[in-house]
Formats: structure tokens, C-alpha cells, sequence
């Protein structure tokens, strides 16, 4: 086995003992402050899976999380820790939703040209603390927090003075058109067909991740901005685009979401998806081909807390600690390190033996 | 001349890696001496210092301290025993105050929070003590580089330190600078401290030292008092040659000047002068090398040359093309490759795989994508017909480059810089840390690359490898090119260390030949 291997191995198992620990606690937890511990469990791990109207829940979160956790691979893999999917996923959502009110299009192409219109918002708005790093050497971190909140309230200023009902009852923009919306593709669940968009998004941003000379120059820059810059790749260029690119995917997914799952647009808060998506690149590692697991991993999560808390007396705010252990162990580059050491060692040597045997 | 005071005794380190930094090293400094510890890079100064401070353990050895075996097993330990180290990069807050940064970890304290008067207190009675005078109550990012190193000095001094360790201290400062340093060293000297002095600049040692120890290759090569030698025989003693690697070549046919330096200036961010109108030029098919104790210029002048910074006075010509507004891309499509002298941080990304390390010159270019799509078949062919060519051991062209070892890492860095067809090539420290094998074999294809009628710049701080590998030579010492010699295999090493080490210079002929053509 070579020593690669046995690090992907080992990724692997660290992932999992993380989960393994977060869940163990969990049921500590509960074990603790519930007066009905096996209804809780039970509830929390099977519940996503007991009715086809809850596994389509499931399946209805893991929509956006893959969009918002694929803009945050792209982003993280060029070493850029962007926060702005959170606002550009928003102004993605009011910005298709415009289009949904405000033209009128034949049914293809209405959510198509809403959805795209989404995207190029959500593109612009990660275009800006890119921009600001590159010129002003801005942290990005920093630009992109601040920035969310200027985009939840110019968003929400631009919904109201654009395209808001007054007759709604609630702070909301006109009921999207049949044409707009994203059609429901399972009978029985709100699964709709974003979902479609969302696996095309996986393939695309896989193949421009390890397909395109732009990726490759992206990952390098991320890898090492220095070798980068050496080597004649314009990481100034890399820098802002992958920030673009971060911001397109998250607006898009902020497009879907609305189109897909909602009558009329009504966030008046920040989602928190694009926050989710950090979670999701995480357990990712990055690399957009298990983000629709990581997604769908934490999506289940949600939704089992969610029935949980219905049907039992545990608060879902029991997984914000399972998230937190999950993050912190697989963060934690040291965690499990000596013993995959050591493997790999064992392994040096066990090949250096065969050799001189 | 007082007592012993300090005897490290039959020192021995060998690093993790297997480096043997020092071999039976012995090394005596007397009380109320200044005493200097002299080598080239590498020679093992600094790792002795290090465990006379206490960041590193020696593996054999004792040291004493006034005839009495102690063992230093952290900074903590060295501080108590009267030893103080001033680093090269200062070790100081920049936001706090002098004040502050002097009682950093011994802040006097009152009710239980910290007594800022009586810091600037101490501080000020400190300063007039030793007559280094300081403005307590500054900050540090404020300050010039010579005014950061006093508060070093009075930091450790502080701490009650007898013996100081001095680190280059000069390297980062002006000449003026230089001079009150000198001088307060000897006020320090006069109070009864002593000083280590580590340096490799021969005339400041001539200056003010009483004793120098030589260190080469790790191992002692003698104790002189400072008046008793002359400074051609310090360098000879420093510079001598150990390993002599004989390298076969042709002599050189060298055609059309393919990069052209010219009266090159230029100022770092502290304001120092790092090169002087530096002129050189290096022709198709020849092996022009730069000797030099490093820190003379040369990375500078590297990263000018190689696009990595911009240069405001002079020219730089590849090619007949002046490359001032070009980027890094564009230089490296006018022939140029690099190999630059910090392997892990410019030369390669080292959790990328093989593949990915060679392609970063050339993903771009039309044979290895198609609109942007990467063509994958046509770079792993490439990819394995590198790695044979450049004889890199590794399972496969997907391996990280961090698995292998530096030698292999070091050849896919060649691979990809020599399979450019460049015209020119800058090779700086092109064998620096890498094993025998590797060291020939990068060795034969520079030569071959020189007889293919490529131009190769090569800098080294190895004398062994410029000597040998060079057709022409060039030395820089403190920013200017002081010597320059047509054929290398008339130079002996004495005189090019008297050179180096900035003892001679000549008159510029190199300079007036440029303008001339």
C-alpha cells in the first residue's frame, strides 16, 4: 500500500470516528435532559427515514446545502476564506426573484433566466471582497462578514421597493408565477426539481476544479500562493475569480431554493445556508464529489433534530453541538496524527524490508 | 584578560534528519573578552550558539560555565546562568513600548496589576548604566533597526546576562550604525561582559575582537587571537575546501548575450542599499557564476531578474527585451527558468502531486489544454517521461511531492525548469541539502543544457560548485559585483575568498564591457 493511500484510509476513518464521537455525546446529552430518551434517539436517527414526506424533507434540505457547500469548496480550495455565501445565496434568492415577478417568460425559460440572474448577482457580491483583497489587501474574512449584512439589507430594500405585496400580510414579494416556479418532481414530498441543478452543479464544479487549467490554477494558488506566483499564474486573477465563482454557485443555489421551494419570497433574515456550506466543504474536504454526502449527511441531522424536537421533549439544539464536535475533530489536523504516523512508518520500513529482502 | 569563562567541550549534534551540524567542537570564550565565532553558512555557528542558549541539546559534549559542568536545557536555563542572546530577527513586541518589552515575563507588579512607571523605571536606570540610551516610553514598530537591537541588548542584560550572544548583528545595519554598536560593545566589554560575536564579516571582526574561533564543515579549525592573524589567512581558514567534486567539460562556446544586467539599484523596505548598480551580462552557452557569502544581494537581485519584484533604477534585457512592466508569465515566456534557492516555499506546492508540480510553467500552453480543458493523457505521458528522464524516485507521477526526498524533490523542480526549453537559466543554490547523486546529476544537465547553447546564471555559496561548474565568475559582496574572472579555472580559492569576504575589490572591467556592447 503506498503511503497516499493510506492517508485518503485514514481521512476516511477520521471523518468517521469525529461523527462517531459527536453522536455518542449527543445521546449524552439527551440521555441527560430527556424524560423520554428512547423516544428522543429513535425519533432523532430513524425519524428522517420513517415516512417517504420526511426522507423527501431530507432530500429538500440537501438542495441547498449542496449549493452553498460546493461555493464554499471552490472558495476554501484557493485558500480564500470567504464568508460572503451567506449573502450572495440571499441576494441570489431576491434577485430570481425579480425575474420571477417581474417578467413574464415562457415556463423553460422563466426559472432558467431567473436562476441564471441569481447566479451573476450572487457572482458580483463575492466579485467585491475579492476585489478588496487584491487591491487592498483587505482580509477577506473580515469584507465578506461585514458585506453579508449590506447584502441582507440592500436585498431586502430592493425586494420591498420593487416587487413586495402590500396585500401579503407579512414583509413577502408577490406570489411567483406558475412559469417561475421550479416544479415538484415526487408526489407526496416538496422535492423539486433544483435537485437536478444541484447534481449538475456537483459535475460542473468538480470538472472545473480538476478539468480546467482555471482549477488547476486555482488549487496551486490555494496549495501554495508563493510556488503560484513563481510558476507565472496570475493569482491575483485566481483570487478574485475564485471568489466569483464561490458567489455564483451560492447565488444560484439562493435561486433554486426560493424558486423550488417557496411561493413568494419571504426571508426577511439571512438563511444561513451559505454558513451551513462551511460545515459541508469541512466534512468535504473540499472536494466537490462528496459534497452531495456531507450535505445530505447534515440535512439528515437537521431534519431527525427537527422530529425529534416535535415529537419529544429534547430542543433540536442538540445538533449545533454534534456540528460543533464534528467541526473542531475533523479541523483538529493533530487529531488521530500520532497513530496515522506511525502507520505510515510501519509501512516505510515494511516496503524498505521487502526491498533488501 | 580574565578566566575561562565559558568551555563547551567535545560538542556534537546531529539533527533529526541526519545533518551532523557540529562534530567535536570546542569552544572556549574568557571573561571580559569579545570574542568571534567566524564560518561560512552551514559551518555550524549558529547550531553551536543554539545549544549554548538552549533551543537545541547537543548529542555528546559538556559545557561549562566558570569551570562548572551545567546542562542547558532551555532559553530559561541559559538566562539563569548568565547567558543572553540577541537574534538576528528580533524577538520584540512591536505595538508595546520599550519599557514594556523590556519586563516582558519579569513585569514588576503592584496590587496584582503590572507597574508601568516602574518598568520605565528600570528601564531607564538599565539604559544609563551601560550608556545605551533608549526612549522608554516608544514603541517599537516605531523605531530604526539599530534602536530595535539596543533594546535586545539591554533586554538580555536585563535578565543578567554575562556572556552575550550577538547573531550577525551587523547584517541589518547601516554603517553608522554599525559604528555605535562598536562602541557600545566596548563599553560592555569595559564593565566586564563578554561577548560572542558571530559574524562573517572579517573587517568588523579585526575591528573589535579580541579572539576569533573558525568553524568549517561543522568542525573547529583553530583559535587565533584576533592581532596574531591577518585577515588572508581567517579567510583561508573559512573558506578552504574540503570535498572537491572534479567535473569534465569542454570549454565554453559562448554566442549572443541572452540577459543583460545593468547598473541595477535597489532599496528594501528598512531603506538599505541591497544591490549598487550591479552590471553583468551572460551569454548563450555559458555557465556565468556568482560567488558569495549569502545575504549579499544575490536573492534580490534573483527575484529582480526572475520578475518576482520590480526594480526602479537600471535595466534587465532577456532576449533584447527590457522586462521592467512584464509579468512573471511573460518573463518565463522569454526563456527564463528558475530554480529558486527556497525549494519548499517557491519551488514546489508540496501537497500537490508530481504531476501537478511539473505542469504549473505550462498548463496553459495550447499541447496541454484544449479551451481551458486540461488534455490529462498528454500530460501524464509527459509527466512519466520527465520523471524517467530526471531519474525521480517515486510509485507514480500522482504522488505528493512531500513523500519524496529532498534530492527527488529537487529533480522534479529541475524537470520541470530544464524541460521548458529555456534560453536562460537561473539556477540559484541548485543543489543546496540534496544528496551526492542528485548534486551530479543536476550537475551534467546543466552542463549539457550550456553545450545545447543555454545560458545558465549560477549562484552559489558553495565555492566547490561555482568553481567547477562556471565558465566565467563573478563575486558579490555587499550589493556590487567586486570581482569578476574570464576563466574560472585561473582562480584560486584564497583569492576569491579574499573577495568575498570583501577584503579586495577590483576595479570594474566587467561594468565598462557591458556599455560597450
Amino acid at each position: 500500500m503506498s503511503n497516499k493511500k493510506i492517508e485518503t484510509q485514514f481521512e476516511i476513518i477520521r471523518t468517521f470516528v469525529a461523527i462517531l464521537m459527536a453522536m455518542t455525546l449527543a445521546l449524552l446529552i439527551i440521555l441527560l435532559v430527556s424524560k423520554q430518551p428512547v423516544d428522543a434517539l429513535t425519533s432523532f436517527l430513524t425519524g428522517p427515514f420513517s415516512s417517504i414526506r420526511r426522507f423527501g424533507n431530507v432530500i429538500e434540505m440537501t438542495i441547498p446545502f449542496v449549493f452553498s457547500g460546493l461555493a464554499v469548496c471552490v472558495m476554501f480550495q484557493a485558500k480564500q476564506f470567504n464568508m460572503i455565501g451567506e449573502g450572495a445565496f440571499y441576494v441570489g434568492g431576491v434577485a430570481a426573484s425579480f425575474i420571477a415577478v417581474k417578467f413574464l417568460l415562457p415556463a423553460g425559460i422563466h426559472p432558467f433566466a431567473a436562476i441564471l440572474f441569481g447566479g451573476v448577482v450572487g457572482g458580483l457580491v463575492g466579485l467585491l471582497p475579492g476585489f478588496l483583497k487584491v487591491k487592498w489587501n483587505a482580509n477577506e474574512l473580515v469584507s465578506s462578514l461585514m458585506l453579508n449584512y449590506v447584502c441582507l439589507y440592500l436585498g431586502l430594500y430592493m425586494m420591498k421597493s420593487t416587487i413586495r405585496d402590500p396585500n401579503a400580510g407579512m414583509i413577502g414579494s408577490y406570489v411567483f408565477p406558475e412559469t417561475a416556479m421550479l416544479k415538484k418532481i415526487l408526489a407526496g414530498t416538496r422535492i423539486h426539481s433544483g435537485l437536478f441543478i444541484a447534481i449538475l452543479f456537483i459535475a460542473l464544479t468538480y470538472l472545473f476544479m480538476y478539468r480546467t487549467k482555471w482549477g488547476y490554477a486555482l488549487r496551486m494558488t490555494g496549495l501554495n500562493e508563493s510556488f503560484a506566483k513563481y510558476s507565472g499564474i496570475n493569482t491575483k486573477r485566481v483570487i478574485i475569480y475564485s471568489q466569483v465563482i464561490g458567489g455564483l454557485i451560492a447565488g444560484i443555489g439562493g435561486a433554486t431554493e426560493i424558486l423550488g421551494m417557496y411561493q413568494r419570497f419571504q426571508w426577511s433574515a439571512l438563511p444561513g445556508y451559505g454558513f451551513d456550506g462551511i460545515i459541508i466543504a469541512i466534512l468535504a474536504r473540499n472536494n466537490p464529489i462528496f459534497v452531495p454526502i456531507a450535505a445530505f449527511f447534515l440535512a439528515y441531522l437537521r431534519v431527525g433534530a427537527d422530529i425529534m424536537a416535535r415529537m419529544t421533549d429534547v430542543p433540536s439544539e442538540v445538533i449545533s453541538a454534534i456540528q460543533a464536535i464534528i467541526i473542531v475533530l475533523i479541523a483538529a489536523k493533530r487529531f488521530l496524527a500520532k497513530w496515522q504516523h506511525k502507520r505510515i512508518i510501519k509501512n516505510s520500513q515494511e516496503k524498505l524490508a521487502v526491498k533488501e529482502g | 584578560m580574565g578566566n575561562e569563562i565559558l568551555l563547551m567541550k567535545n560538542i556534537t549534534k546531529v539533527y533529526p534528519n541526519g545533518i551532523v551540524a557540529n562534530k567535536d567542537v570546542n569552544f572556549s570564550v574568557n571573561e571580559g573578552e569579545i570574542h568571534a565565532l567566524m564560518g561560512e553558512n552551514g559551518a555550524g555557528k549558529s547550531t553551536l550558539m543554539k545549544m549554548l542558549f538552549g533551543l537545541e541539546t547537543p548529542e555528546e559534549g559538556e559545557i561549562f560555565i566558570n569551570g562548572k559542568a551545567i546542562k542547558i536545557d532551555s532559553p530559561t536555563t541559559a538566562i539563569k546562568n548568565g547567558i543572553g542572546m540577541v537574534h538576528q530577527h528580533f524577538m520584540l513586541v512591536p505595538s508595546l513600548t520599550i519599557a514594556e518589552n523590556m519586563v516582558l515575563g519579569i513585569e514588576p507588579r503592584k496590587n496584582g496589576f503590572i507597574d508601568f512607571k516602574k518598568a520605565v523605571a528600570i528601564t531607564e536606570e538599565i539604559s544609563k548604566k551601560y550608556n545605551l540610551i533608549v526612549d522608554p516610553e516608544a514603541k517599537i514598530e516605531d523605531l530604526p533597526v539599530g534602536m530595535k537591537q539596543k533594546v535586545e541588548i539591554l533586554k538580555a542584560l536585563l535578565r543578567g546576562a554575562e556572556i552575550l550572544i550577538l547573531d550577525e548583528p551587523t547584517a541589518v545595519l547601516t554603517p553608522q550604525e554599525t559604528k555605535e554598536l562598536f562602541e557600545e560593545l566596548v563599553t560592555l566589554k569595559e564593565k566586564g561582559h563578554t561577548i560572542i560575536f558571530i559574524s562573517h564579516k572579517l573587517k568588523e571582526i579585526k575591528e573589535i575582537c579580541d579572539r576569533i574561533t573558525i568553524l568549517r564543515g561543522g568542525r573547529s579549525v583553530g583559535v587565533h587571537h584576533v592581532k596574531d592573524v591577518t585577515q588572508e589567512e581567517i579567510s583561508r581558514l573559512m573558506v578552504g575546501r574540503d570535498v572537491v567534486l572534479k567535473i569534465d567539460k569542454t570549454p565554453a562556446k559562448p554566442k549572443e548575450i541572452v540577459l543583460k544586467v545593468k547598473e541595477v539599484n535597489h532599496i528594501d523596505v528598512m531603506g538599505k542599499n541591497i544591490l549598487n548598480k550591479i552590471s553583468f551580462f551572460v551569454r548563450e552557452g555559458e555557465i556565468v557564476g556568482i560567488a558569495g557569502v549569502e545575504g549579499n544581494g544575490q536573492r534580490e537581485l534573483i527575484e529582480l531578474i526572475t520578475g518576482l519584484d520590480q526594480y526602479d533604477e537600471g535595466s534587465i534585457v532577456i532576449c533584447d527585451k527590457e522586462i521592467r512592466d512584464l509579468t512573471i508569465k511573460q518573463i518565463r515566456d522569454l526563456g527564463i527558468s528558475h530554480i529558486s534557492e527556497d525549494r519548499m516555499t517557491y519551488g514546489v506546492a508540496e501537497f500537490a502531486s508530481i504531476e501537478e508540480n511539473i505542469i504549473s510553467d505550462r498548463f496553459d500552453n495550447k499541447d496541454l489544454n484544449n479551451k481551458g480543458l486540461l488534455k490529462i493523457r498528454k500530460i501524464q505521458s509527459l509527466v512519466k517521461q520527465l520523471i524517467d528522464d530526471y531519474k525521480v524516485k517515486c510509485d507514480n507521477g500522482q504522488q505528493p511531492v512531500k513523500m519524496l526526498s529532498g534530492g527527488n524533490i529537487q529533480k522534479v523542480v529541475v524537470a520541470r525548469e530544464f524541460s521548458s526549453s529555456p534560453k536562460i537559466i537561473i539556477a540559484n543554490q541548485p543543489t543546496r541539502g540534496i544528496d551526492v547523486g542528485a548534486i551530479e546529476f543536476i550537475y551534467e544537465k546543466l552542463i549539457q543544457l550550456r553545450d545545447e547553447g543555454v545560458g545558465v546564471l549560477l549562484i552559489s555559496s558553495d565555492l566547490n560548485e561555482v568553481m567547477e561548474l562556471s565558465d566565467r565568475l563573478l563575486v558579490m559582496y555587499g550589493g556590487e559585483v567586486v570581482a569578476s574572472f574570464e576563466d574560472s579555472t585561473k582562480v584560486t580559492e584564497e583569492e576569491l575568498g579574499m573577495y568575498m569576504l570583501g577584503i579586495k575589490k577590483q576595479v570594474f572591467e566587467e561594468k565598462r564591457r557591458v556599455e560597450n556592447e
